[in-house]
C-alpha cells in the first residue's frame, strides 16, 4: 500500500493509503454527509476545485455504474475517505471506484479519521489542503500560497451550444456546470432543452425564443462568473426564470442582492428547508459553499421563499415583479432525496400562467 | 403547530410481558413516551402487567397501574380516570390490539377517550390483509402476489400463474408448522397437502417468494402537518427468508446505489403519508438484487423492535418524539436532543457502521429447531458500532456472550465441506460461524453467495477477517498486523489465541505500542454541528472524543443481551444504580451492548458506552475513565462473571468482594460458610468425572438434582432418577472436568421460597418473602410466586429471615443477595445463593415501595443502611398480596417442550395485586393470556405418581361443574374412585382424541404431567402443542392448577342440594 498524506492550511497533517490517479493535488477542503451517492457527487462540477471528504465511513461499496453520472469525468480534484471497498457489490456495477478513480485521472486517499478531519473543518471553516505523496518544507507554504481557480465556471461550462430536441416546452439552460440530473428532470418533463455557455449573451439566447430560462448550479464564488449578471438582468424581464444553486445566487446578484462565503457550506442531504408560503419542509440535496445575504436583499425586489430550518440560511427567493425565482439546493436531487422536485413542475407553471397572460394582454 | 391543549390526560399502554417477538424494546420506547409527555405538561397514565419494567415506576408517570392488559381492567382504569386521550402506538402489537378493542367494544366513544398518534382504519389499512393489498394497489406499490387456498389444485393454480418458488403458509399451526417454500409442481404438492391437513381450518396461504432479495428496512417518521422523514435504513446480511428480528441486520445500508435509496424512500414516505400516521412506521421492503424491482413486504404502523434498534443506531429517539407528534408538535417545531440545538426535522447522518445479531434461546433449548425461517426465535439482540463493518461485526459476535469471542470460536470440526455447505440452507442461527469456516477451508465466496444468496459485499466482509486471522497467525508479534486486526475489531483474545499467547500478553504488547482505542460520539449529524450527546463507541482511529470529566465517577456494567434466564429486571437494576450513583453525586458511566433497553438510552446515564461486555472492552473504557469503581450486581451473570478479571487487573468492585462473591459461588466455600452457620441444606456434592457422579448420586439416593456449576436460569440442569438417566445426562448435557464439575444434590420434595437480602455487612435488610406456588423442581424463574407469603408457618419464615441475615453477614454482602430455599417438612433448606441482584429486584421492589437496586448501589458507595433508618430483619408487609406470574414463549417456538422443570423456560413475567390470594391469582391468569372459564372440559392426563393428587383435583373441578375428560390411565384411575369422567383414545387410535378436541374448542383446561422418564412419549407432547396452538390453559405443575381451582372456586357461588 501506497502511503499518501492530506496535509491541511492550518498544519494538520492526515496519514493515509493512496488510491486512484498517482498525482499530487492541492484544492479547497470541503466535507459531504450524505451515506450515498458518492459517484454523483464526485462528478458533480460544483464540487470543481473541491477535495471531498465524505463522512461516511464505507465508501465505494456499489462501485461505479454507467448511469449514476453528474458529469463525464470526475469534477472534483481528490476524495478522502475512510475507507474504500474491497469487493463493490451492485447488479449495475462496471468498475470499482479506485480503478475508475485511476482511470480517469482523481487521486484520493483512504484509512483516515475522516470523523476528526470533518470536525477540524467545521471548527476551523473550509481550508485549503494538498494531498501529495510526500510531505516536504516546502508544501505547506506552498499550500498557504495556492490560490483557488477564479476561472472555474468558464472551465466547467460547455463551450458550445447544444440540444436535445423534443416537442416539449422550450427551456435554455444557461450551463454554469450544468449537473446531468437537471437535464434529467427537465427530459422526464418533456422539456425541449437548448443548452448554452455560461457567458451566453442574452439576445443569442432570446433568438431562440425560450419558453423558460433555467440558470444552473455550477463551482465556486459566484463573483467569479459575475460576467452572467447583465444577461440575466436582461432575460428575466422576458422570460420566466428559474435558477439552482450558483444560477441562484446570480440571480440573487442581478437583483441587487449579495453573498458571502459560509464557514463550512452544506454538503449533504439531510437538510430540511422550509418553503415559506406553502408552509411546507423538504428534505434537499445540497451543494454550496456560498449563500445569499440576508441583510443585502432590504432595497431588491427580491423575496425569500425558502430557507434552511435550522440556520436559516437563504435557499429560496423570488422576484417581485416577474416570473423568476431561484433555489439555493437541488430540486434535481442525485444524491439525495426527491422531495423538492415538484419546483420543476412549478417552474413549467409557472411558464404556462406566464403565457396566459401574455395572451390575455394581446 | 403547537402542542394540543384540549386535552390534559394521557393513558400510555405498555406492552405486557415480554415474549419473543416482544420484548425489552417496548419499555424503552414506553419509557421515552411517558417522560416525553409529561415533560410537555401532561398528566400520564401508564398500564402495564410487567412489573419488570422502568415505565411501571412511580416516577416515570403521574399514575402508574400495573394490572392484566385486558379490556375489562383497562376499562376499569378508564372509568376511573377518565383520560382525555390514548397513546396506543408505543406498547407494541398488545397495545394496538388493546385500542381497536377498546374501541369496538364502544368504551372510548362512552367515554369520548381519542386515540392519539395513528387511526384506527390506518392500524386496519396496514394490518389485515385485504386491506393491506388495496391500500397499495391504490398507491401502485407492489406487494408479492398471494392467494388463500383451501385445496392442493387451488395452490397448484397459483403456482401456474405466478411462478416458483412459492412461499405455503398454513393457517392458524403452531409457529408456522407446516409451512415452507415450494421449488417447483411435485414440491408444492407435497407442502400444501401437509399444510392443508396441519390446518385447522383447512386453509394456506400461497405467496409468491422473493426470498433471496436485498431485505430492507426503512424507520419513518411523520407529523399531523404532513412532513415525513426518513430516521434509518437498515440492510439486512440474510436475504428475505429470514424474519428480521432473526437477521443480522447493519445500519445505513451498504449495497444499495443512492438511486435505489432514493426510490425505496419515496416509496416509503409514500406509505407512511397515506396512512397519515402521526407518528413512527417501520416499513420493511424487499429489492431485487439484480434490477429496481422492489416489493413492500410489511408496514408496522407503531414503533417496534426495529425502531429501538433504529434509535440507537443514530441516536435518533424515536418513541420520544413519536409521543410530542401524537400530541400535536411538528418536527419542526422539536429540537433534536442529540444537539440540543438542531431541529428534529432532519434525517440522520451516520458516520460508522451498526451491526446487529440476534440472541438466541438454542443454548438452552437444545431440543428447539434451529433452522431459521419466517417465525422470530430469537429472544434479544446485541448491537454493536464500528468504524468499518468488520469491527462492527466482530464487536457484536463477543457481545452475544455465547463463548464465542471471534469467528473461529464456534468451529465445525465434524462436518464435511458438503456437509456445511448444505447446512447453510435453511439458515441456523449458527450461520455466520460456518459461513467464516467455509472460507477458512478455502470454498468461495461464490458458491456460499450461490447457496445463501447472501451479498458478496457482506461475504466479502467476512473473508476479510477470515485472511487477517490468517495473516496473524503468519506474523506473530508484528505490531503493523496487530494495528490492522484493531481496526478490524479483532478482540486482543482472538489475537492470543492465533499467536499462542495470553490475552494480558497481546494486551501488553498493545500497550506499551499506544495501541489504544479512542471513543466516538454518536451525534446523529456526522459530525456536522457541535453535539453534547454522551453517547460513545471505541475504535482505533487517531481522535478521541470522549472526553473525562473531573467529577469522579462509578461505571455499571449492563447485563447485554435477552436470553433466558437474563431478561429485563436486570437492565431495570442497571438503570435504578445509575440513578442512585447520580443522586450521590458522582457521574454514572453505562456499558451495555443491548439497543433494547432503556439502560442505552443515552439520556439515562451521564455517559453511555455502547460496548461488548468483555473483559478487554471494559478494561479499555476503565483506562480512560478512571473510575472510583465499577458496579457489577446488577448485570447478571454476564457483568458478575467479569469481577475475577477486573479485580485481578486491579480495578476496584463496589460492593460484596469477589473474594466473598466466590465463597457464593464456588461449592466448597459455601458449603464452609453453611456448615458455619449450621444451616440446614439438601445434601449435595460436587463431581469431575462420570465416575465420581454415579459414586456421589448413590450416596445422596436419588432423586437428585444434577447441574454444572457456574450457571444462571438452571441451565443444564435436571432432576434424575436412576444411574441410567445419569449416564444419559453426563453424556447428553454437560462436559465434565476439573474446570467444570457438576453440582448433584438431594432433591427434597417441598415448596419453594426465596428472599432478597439488601446488606452493609452490619444491617441487612430483608425486604419480603417471596413463596412459590409450584413445588421444587420447577425453575425459581417459572414458578409464580407470591408476596407476602400465604401459606408459609411462621417458624419457616423465621427460619428463612435468620439464615438469610447470617449468610449476608457471613458473606460480609454489601449490596443484593438473594437466597432461594425449599421447604421440607416444615423445615427451610438453602439451596441457593446469588451474590447478586435477581430477577425478583423489581417485582419486590414495586411491592414493597423499596426501591433495592438504588438502595444497594447507595450501600455500595459506603452509605449505611442504619443510617437511611433501616434495622435488620424483615420488614413488614402491608395488606396487599401479588402473584408474579411466569410467561413463555412456547408458540414461538414449537420444538421446545413446555413441560416445566429445573431448567428455565420463560421469557417473561406479569403480576397481578389484589385485596386477597385468589383476586390476584386472577389477575395474573388474566395477564398472562389464561382464559379463565366459568364452566367447561378440563383434560386430565397425569403421571402415575400425580394420580392420587389428580383425583382431589378433578373432585374440586367436577363439584364447580366442570365436565373432566380424561386420557385412558388417568381415567381408569378417575372412574375407579367414582369420579364421572369421559375417557379420550391414543391419538393413533381414532379420532376421538385429545387432539382433535383440542382443536373443536372441546376441552377449556387442560393438565397434564409426566413421569421423568416419559421424555420421549408423543402423545403427551402432541396434546402440550395442541393446546398451545389452540390457547387452552395448558398447566404441567398440578400446583398451578391448584391456585387456579382457588380462582376459579372464588369466582363461583356454591350450588348445594336441600339436605
Amino acid at each position: 500500500m501506497k502511503k499518501r498524506y492530506l496535509v491541511l492550511e492550518n498544519g494538520s497533517i492526515y496519514e493515509g493509503e493512496a488510491f486512484g490517479a498517482d498525482t499530487d493535488v492541492m484544492a479547497e477542503l470541503v466535507f459531504n454527509t450524505g451515506m450515498s451517492g458518492y459517484q454523483e457527487s464526485i462528478t458533480d462540477l460544483s464540487y470543481r476545485g473541491e477535495i471531498i471528504v465524505f463522512t461516511y465511513p464505507l465508501i465505494g461499496n456499489y462501485g461505479v455504474n454507467r448511469d449514476d453520472f453528474e458529469s463525464l469525468r470526475p469534477a472534483a480534484s481528490a476524495i478522502v475517505v475512510h475507507e474504500i471497498a474491497r469487493r463493490p457489490s451492485n447488479w449495475r456495477q462496471m468498475m470499482s471506484l479506485p480503478e475508475w478513480a485511476e482511470k480517469s485521472g482523481m487521486p484520493g486517499i483512504s484509512g483516515v479519521d475522516t470523523r476528526a478531519l470533518t470536525k477540524e473543518l467545521r471548527d476551523f471553516g473550509v481550508m485549503k489542503a494538498a494531498l501529495v505523496d510526500e510531505v516536504t518544507e516546502e508544501t505547506l507554504s506552498t499550500l498557504k500560497n495556492f490560490q483557488s481557480s477564479n476561472t472555474m465556471v468558464a472551465d466547467a461550462t460547455t463551450k458550445t451550444q447544444y440540444q436535445n430536441p423534443t416537442d416539449g416546452v422550450s427551456i435554455a439552460l444557461i450551463d454554469f456546470g450544468l449537473k446531468n440530473s437537471i437535464l434529467r428532470s427537465l427530459a422526464k418533463r418533456g422539456a425541449n432543452v437548448m443548452v448554452f455557455p455560461a457567458d451566453v449573451a442574452a439576445e443569442t439566447v432570446l433568438a431562440a425564443n425560450p419558453d423558460g430560462i433555467l440558470l444552473s448550479n455550477g463551482p465556486g464564488d459566484p463573483q467569479d462568473a459575475a460576467y452572467a449578471i447583465p444577461t440575466i438582468q436582461a432575460l428575466e424581464e422576458k422570460v420566466p426564470l428559474m435558477g439552482i444553486c450558483l444560477g441562484h445566487q446570480l440571480f440573487a446578484l442581478a437583483n441587487g442582492a449579495e453573498t458571502y462565503k459560509l464557514k463550512f457550506g452544506h454538503r449533504g442531504f439531510n437538510h430540511a428547508v422550509r418553503h415559506l408560503s406553502k408552509e411546507r419542509l423538504d428534505f434537499t440535496s445540497q451543494n454550496h459553499g456560498y449563500a445569499v445575504d440576508r441583510d443585502s436583499l432590504a432595497n431588491t425586489d427580491l423575496v425569500v421563499t425558502h430557507e434552511e430550518i435550522n440556520d436559516h440560511t437563504i435557499e429560496g427567493l423570488r422576484l417581485k415583479k416577474h416570473h423568476a425565482f431561484s433555489v439555493q439546493f437541488h430540486p434535481d436531487a442525485a444524491p439525495g432525496p426527491h422531495d423538492a422536485e415538484y419546483l420543476f413542475d412549478d417552474f413549467l407553471t409557472m411558464i404556462a400562467d406566464a403565457k396566459k397572460e401574455t395572451t390575455q394582454n394581446a | 403547530m403547537p402542542k394540543r391543549n384540549d386535552i390534559k390526560k394521557v393513558l400510555v399502554i405498555g406492552s405486557g410481558p415480554i415474549v419473543i417477538g416482544q420484548a425489552a424494546e417496548f419499555d424503552y420506547s414506553g419509557t421515552q413516551a411517558a417522560l416525553s409527555l409529561k415533560e410537555e405538561g401532561y398528566d400520564v397514565i401508564l398500564v402495564n402487567s410487567n412489573p419488570a419494567t422502568i415505565m411501571t415506576d412511580s416516577e416515570i408517570a403521574d399514575k402508574v397501574y400495573i394490572e392484566p392488559l385486558s379490556l375489562d381492567f383497562i376499562e376499569r382504569i378508564l372509568r376511573k380516570e377518565r383520560p382525555d386521550a390514548i397513546l396506543p402506538t408505543l406498547g407494541g402489537q398488545t397495545g394496538l390490539n388493546m385500542a381497536k378493542d377498546l374501541s369496538e367494544a364502544g368504551i372510548l366513544d362512552d367515554l369520548n377517550i381519542e386515540l392519539l398518534g395513528t387511526k384506527l382504519s390506518a392500524i386496519e389499512e396496514a394490518e389485515d390483509r385485504e386491506e393491506f393489498k388495496d391500500l397499495m394497489e391504490r398507491l401502485h406499490e407492489p406487494i408479492p402476489e398471494s392467494t388463500i387456498a383451501t385445496t392442493v389444485d387451488e395452490a397448484i393454480a397459483f403456482a401456474d400463474e405466478h411462478g416458483y418458488p412459492v412461499i405455503v403458509r398454513p393457517a392458524y399451526t403452531l409457529g408456522g408448522t407446516g409451512g415452507g417454500i415450494a421449488e417447483n409442481h411435485s414440491e408444492l404438492l407435497a407442502i400444501a397437502a401437509n399444510g392443508l391437513e396441519l390446518s385447522p381450518v383447512t386453509q394456506v396461504l400461497i405467496e409468491r417468494s422473493i426470498a433471496g432479495y436485498k431485505e430492507i428496512e426503512f424507520e419513518v417518521m411523520r407529523d399531523a402537518h404532513d412532513n415525513a422523514l426518513v430516521v434509518a435504513s437498515m440492510e439486512n446480511f440474510d436475504p428475505v427468508g429470514i424474519h428480521t428480528g432473526d437477521s443480522i441486520v447493519t445500519a445505513p445500508v451498504q449495497t444499495l446505489s443512492d438511486r435505489e435509496v432514493q426510490m425505496m424512500r419515496d416509496a416509503a414516505l409514500k406509505i407512511i403519508r397515506a396512512l397519515k400516521i402521526e407518528g413512527g412506521v417501520n416499513i420493511q421492503m424487499a429489492l431485487d438484487p439484480k434490477s429496481y424491482k422492489y416489493y413492500i413486504i410489511e408496514v408496522n404502523p407503531r414503533v417496534s423492535r426495529s425502531s429501538a434498534l433504529a434509535s440507537k443506531a443514530t441516536g435518533y429517539p424515536i418513541a420520544k418524539m413519536a409521543a410530542k407528534i401524537a400530541v400535536g408538535l411538528t418536527l419542526d417545531e422539536i429540537i433534536n436532543p442529540v444537539t440540543g440545538t438542531t431541529k428534529a426535522e432532519f434525517e440522520p447522518a451516520l458516520d460508522y457502521v451498526v451491526v446487529k445479531i440476534p440472541r438466541w434461546p438454542f443454548d438452552k433449548f437444545s431440543s428447539a429447531d434451529r433452522r431459521l425461517g419466517t417465525q422470530m426465535k430469537a429472544t434479544g439482540e446485541v448491537m454493536a458500532i464500528g468504524r468499518n463493518m468488520e469491527e462492527a461485526l466482530l464487536k457484536a459476535v463477543r457481545s452475544l456472550e455465547i463463548g464465542a469471542v471471534g469467528l473461529d470460536d464456534v468451529t465445525f470440526d465434524n462436518l464435511s465441506d458438503e456437509a456445511l455447505m448444505q447446512a447453510l440452507m435453511p439458515a441456523r442461527d449458527d450461520r455466520l460461524f460456518m459461513i467464516a469456516e467455509l472460507l477458512r477451508r478455502g470454498i468461495s465466496l461464490e458458491a456460499i453467495h450461490d447457496k445463501t444468496l447472501i451479498d458478496e459485499f457482506f461475504l466479502d466482509k467476512v473473508l476479510h477477517i477470515i485472511e487477517i486471522e490468517q495473516e496473524l497467525a503468519e506474523h506473530v508479534n508484528d505490531v503493523d498486523y496487530l494495528q490492522y486486526a484493531k481496526k478490524n475489531g479483532f478482540a486482543d483474545a482472538t489475537i492470543a489465541k492465533i499467536w499462542h499467547q495470553s490475552m494480558s500478553e497481546v494486551r501488553q504488547l498493545r500497550h506499551s505500542k499506544h495501541l489504544l482505542p479512542v471513543y466516538k460520539m454518536v451525534d446523529t449529524v456526522a459530525a456536522e454541528f457541535e453535539s453534547k450527546t454522551p453517547y460513545y463507541y471505541a475504535t482505533y482511529e487517531k481522535e478521541n472524543e470522549s472526553v473525562v470529566s473531573d467529577k469522579k465517577s462509578v461505571i455499571v456494567l449492563g447485563s447485554g443481551p435477552i436470553r433466558i434466564g437474563q431478561g429485563v429486571e436486570f437492565d431495570y437494576a442497571t438503570v435504578h444504580a445509575v440513578k442512585a450513583i447520580q443522586r450521590a453525586g458522582y457521574e454514572a458511566i453505562i456499558m451495555n451492548s443491548n439497543p433494547e433497553t432503556v439502560s442505552t438510552d443515552f439520556s439515562v446515564s451521564d455517559k453511555l458506552y455502547f460496548e461488548p461486555l468483555t473483559l478487554e472492552d471494559v478494561l479499555n473504557v476503565i483506562d480512560l475513565e478512571q473510575p472510583i469503581g465499577v458496579v457489577v450486581q446488577f448485570g447478571g451473570q454476564t457483568a458478575i462473571n467479569l469481577a475475577q478479571p477486573l479485580t485481578d487487573n486491579g480495578v476496584q468492585i463496589l460492593g460484596t468482594t469477589v473474594e466473598d462473591l466466590n465463597r457464593a459461588e464456588d461449592r466448597e466455600a459455601f458449603d464452609q460458610v453453611i456448615k458455619q452457620l449450621a444451616l440446614p441444606q439438601p445434601v449435595g456434592k460436587t463431581a469431575t468425572t462420570v465416575a465420581d457422579a454415579l459414586s456421589a448420586a448413590q450416596e445422596i439416593g436419588y432423586p437428585v438434582l444434577i447441574r454444572p456449576s457456574y450457571v444462571l436460569g438452571g441451565r443444564a440442569m435436571e432432576i434424575v432418577s436412576s444411574d441410567e438417566e445419569l449416564k444419559d445426562y453426563m453424556q447428553r448435557a454437560v462436559k465434565v472436568s476439573n474446570d467444570h464439575p457438576v453440582l448433584i444434590d438431594s432433591y427434597l420434595v417441598g415448596q419453594e421460597a426465596e428472599v432478597d437480602v439488601l446488606s452493609d455487612g452490619e444491617t441487612a435488610v430483608i425486604p419480603g418473602i417471596m413463596e412459590h406456588i409450584e413445588r421444587a423442581g420447577v425453575h425459581s424463574g417459572d414458578s409464580m410466586s407470591v408476596y407476602p407469603p400465604q401459606y408459609l408457618s411462621q417458624k419457616v419464615q423465621h427460619e428463612m429471615v435468620n439464615a438469610a441475615i447470617n449468610l449476608a453477614k457471613s458473606l460480609n454482602t454489601v449490596g443484593l443477595m438473594n437466597v432461594q430455599f425449599v421447604i421440607h417438612e416444615n423445615t427451610a433448606y438453602v439451596i441457593e445463593v446469588n451474590p447478586r441482584a435477581s430477577r425478583t429486584v423489581p417485582f419486590i421492589s414495586k411491592v414493597t415501595h423499596l426501591p433495592l437496586a438504588q438502595l444497594a448501589t447507595r450501600v455500595m458507595l459506603g452509605e449505611k443502611l442504619a443510617d437511611m433508618g433501616f434495622e435488620t430483619g424483615l420488614v413488614p408487609a402491608d395488606d396487599m398480596v401479588h402473584v408474579k406470574a411466569p410467561i413463555f414463549s412456547f408458540t414461538k417456538l414449537p420444538d421446545v417442550d413446555s413441560l416445566l422443570g429445573p431448567e428455565m423456560k420463560s421469557t417473561g413475567e406479569v403480576m397481578g395485586s389484589d385485596t386477597t390470594l385468589p383476586k390476584a391469582l386472577y389477575k395474573a391468569f388474566v395477564a398472562s393470556n389464561i382464559k379463565v372459564p366459568q364452566y367447561g372440559n378440563v383434560l386430565f392426563t397425569v403421571a402415575d405418581a400425580d394420580k392420587e393428587e389428580a383425583l382431589t383435583l378433578a373432585q374440586r373441578f367436577n363439584d364447580l361443574g366442570f365436565a373432566i375428560f380424561a386420557t385412558a390411565g388417568t381415567g381408569s384411575y378417575l372412574a375407579a374412585n367414582a369420579l364421572p369422567v369421559e375417557i379420550l383414545d391414543k391419538i393413533s387410535e381414532s379420532d376421538n382424541n385429545s387432539v382433535v378436541a383440542l382443536r373443536e374448542q372441546k376441552l377449556q383446561i387442560v393438565i397434564n404431567t409426566t413421569q421423568a422418564d416419559e421424555r420421549a412419549e408423543s402423545d403427551g407432547r402432541l396434546i402440550r402443542n395442541a393446546a398451545i396452538e389452540n390457547a387452552v390453559p395448558l398447566f404441567t405443575a398440578l400446583d398451578t392448577v391448584k391456585a387456579f381451582l382457588e380462582v376459579l372456586e372464588s369466582r363461583s357461588f356454591t350450588v348445594k342440594e336441600m339436605q
